[in-house]
């Protein structure tokens, strides 16, 4: 790692006015991202805004038709909320899906959808759900806060506060994960609302998380995994590294949509 | 340099640190507690489980200052009085290791999931628990036996 000042700020407010003092400096959140990324020298902040004692930035609450998680909410807490288990179980589903328990104790749904790792599996939610990103600034529909890999709508020193979830009638996720470091290799996240259908893949797309339109039309034609029969997902954007190729990739697509919409409809 | 205080197996301490400190390093080179392992150093193989405020995490990816007043367990912290703890006992007794590079990591996952699972756990539980400690020597059948009992001697009326 390279030298960094420290700071620990103890509100959100208080986060943000330390960030727009320290130019070039990053917020910490779990840190499950960001350390390591520090380590191999890929990021070299100035310095790091740790936000673990924000108590304002944690918490999940119902809020009308909606689930509003604080940012600095841990994985675990996620999956073992009632709230989140009742209203949303896919989500809570996904939440223990990260990582191991030990990283689960300490990772964030915050940092994980600001970072926009094209592996992790917050954002495929996010995206599916029709979440909105709320900050110190704005609230940011799904659809206009990923921009591809690492990259968000955020803005330099733009902190993400809370996010909020519409609640749908159908969910599920399902993700093939790679073995060592339970990433995803691909993660499909289904959701109905009303009659509309949204599929988002993430671990596959060379730009990150995205919305599989057509599997989309199909699912929202008829929300079934028959309704996927005779579809096929094409390789072409699709990442080939040691783990796995775009072809080998794009056939989990339809096998994980397909379990996932099974497993949606088991709910 | 900042300075970092937290209370590691009962005992307080405090040091001025670099902020690029981490909580392992904190633990091996401060304060010479080197039963904490650094495997991968990536937060994928476990061997640098520690119980920070009652929960197990990676030292291996938690910076010392962010622990800064927090209540941290190692491997040493685990005997009472020169006597094993019930999870090292269990290792011991059902050969729970082979080279023991993974062991402190994996007792300290292990307390960790009877603190959240109870002492009665069966082997699918404890094979999923264990996703994020690697032990690289030989497969996993003795560390789960090992933390199945373990476990069962934790319960309360075992005490």
């Amino acid at each position: 790692m390279y030298q960094f000042a420290y700071h620990r700020p103890d509100t959100a407010r208080k986060a943000v006015n330390t960030a727009a003092k320290a130019e070039d400096s990053k917020f910490l959140a779990g840190g499950m991202t960001l350390l390591p990324t520090m380590k191999q020298r890929l990021a070299a902040p100035t310095g790091l805004i740790d936000l673990s004692r924000c108590d304002d930035m944690r918490g999940i609450e119902l809020k009308g038709r909606n689930v509003v998680i604080g940012a600095m909410t841990r994985h675990f807490d996620v999956a073992e909320s009632d709230i989140v288990k009742e209203k949303i179980p896919a989500l809570a589903d996904l939440a223990g899906m990260i990582g191991d328990p030990a990283v689960r104790h300490r990772g964030t749904i915050g940092g994980s959808v600001a970072n926009n790792d094209p592996a992790a599996d917050y954002p495929s939610a996010v995206l599916a759900l029709g979440a909105t990103v709320i900050t110190n600034k704005r609230k940011i529909p799904a659809d206009e806060f990923f921009k591809g890999l690492f990259e968000t709508a955020l803005e330099e020193g733009e902190l993400i506060t809370k996010i909020s979830f519409p609640i749908p009638s159908k969910a599920a996720y399902e993700k093939f994960r790679n073995p060592a470091s339970r990433y995803a290799i691909v993660g499909v996240f289904v959701a109905k609302k009303g009659k509309e259908a949204r599929v988002t893949v993430t671990g596959a797309g060379s730009g990150g998380v995205f919305r599989a339109s057509k599997l989309e039309a199909a699912l929202t034609a008829k929300f079934h995994p028959k309704g996927l029969d005779g579809l096929t997902f094409p390789a072409e954007g699709l990442n080939t590294d040691i783990h796995a190729d775009a072809e080998y990739r794009a056939h989990l697509i339809m096998v994980m949509t397909r379990r996932a919409v099974q497993k949606a409809l088991a709910k | 340099m900042p300075k970092v205080s937290m209370t590691v197996n009962g005992k307080p301490v405090s040091a001025d640190v670099d902020p690029r400190t981490l909580l392992v390093q904190f633990l091996r080179e401060t304060l010479r507690l080197t039963g904490t392992h650094v495997g991968c150093d990536t937060s994928q193989c476990g061997c640098c489980v520690v119980h920070v405020n009652g929960v197990a995490m990676k030292s291996c990816t938690l910076l010392a200052l962010t622990a800064d007043g927090a209540d941290v367990v190692t491997i040493e912290g685990l005997a009472t009085d020169g006597k094993l703890h019930p999870m090292q006992e269990a290792f011991r007794e059902n050969h729970g290791l082979q080279c023991g590079f993974c062991t402190p990591g994996m007792i300290m996952s292990a307390v960790d999931i009877v603190r959240r699972k109870g002492s009665e756990l069966d082997e699918k539980t404890i094979r999923h628990e264990l996703e994020g400690n690697i032990c690289r020597c030989t497969g996993y059948h003795n560390i789960v036996k090992a933390i199945a009992a373990g476990a069962a001697a934790m319960a309360p009326a075992a005490e």
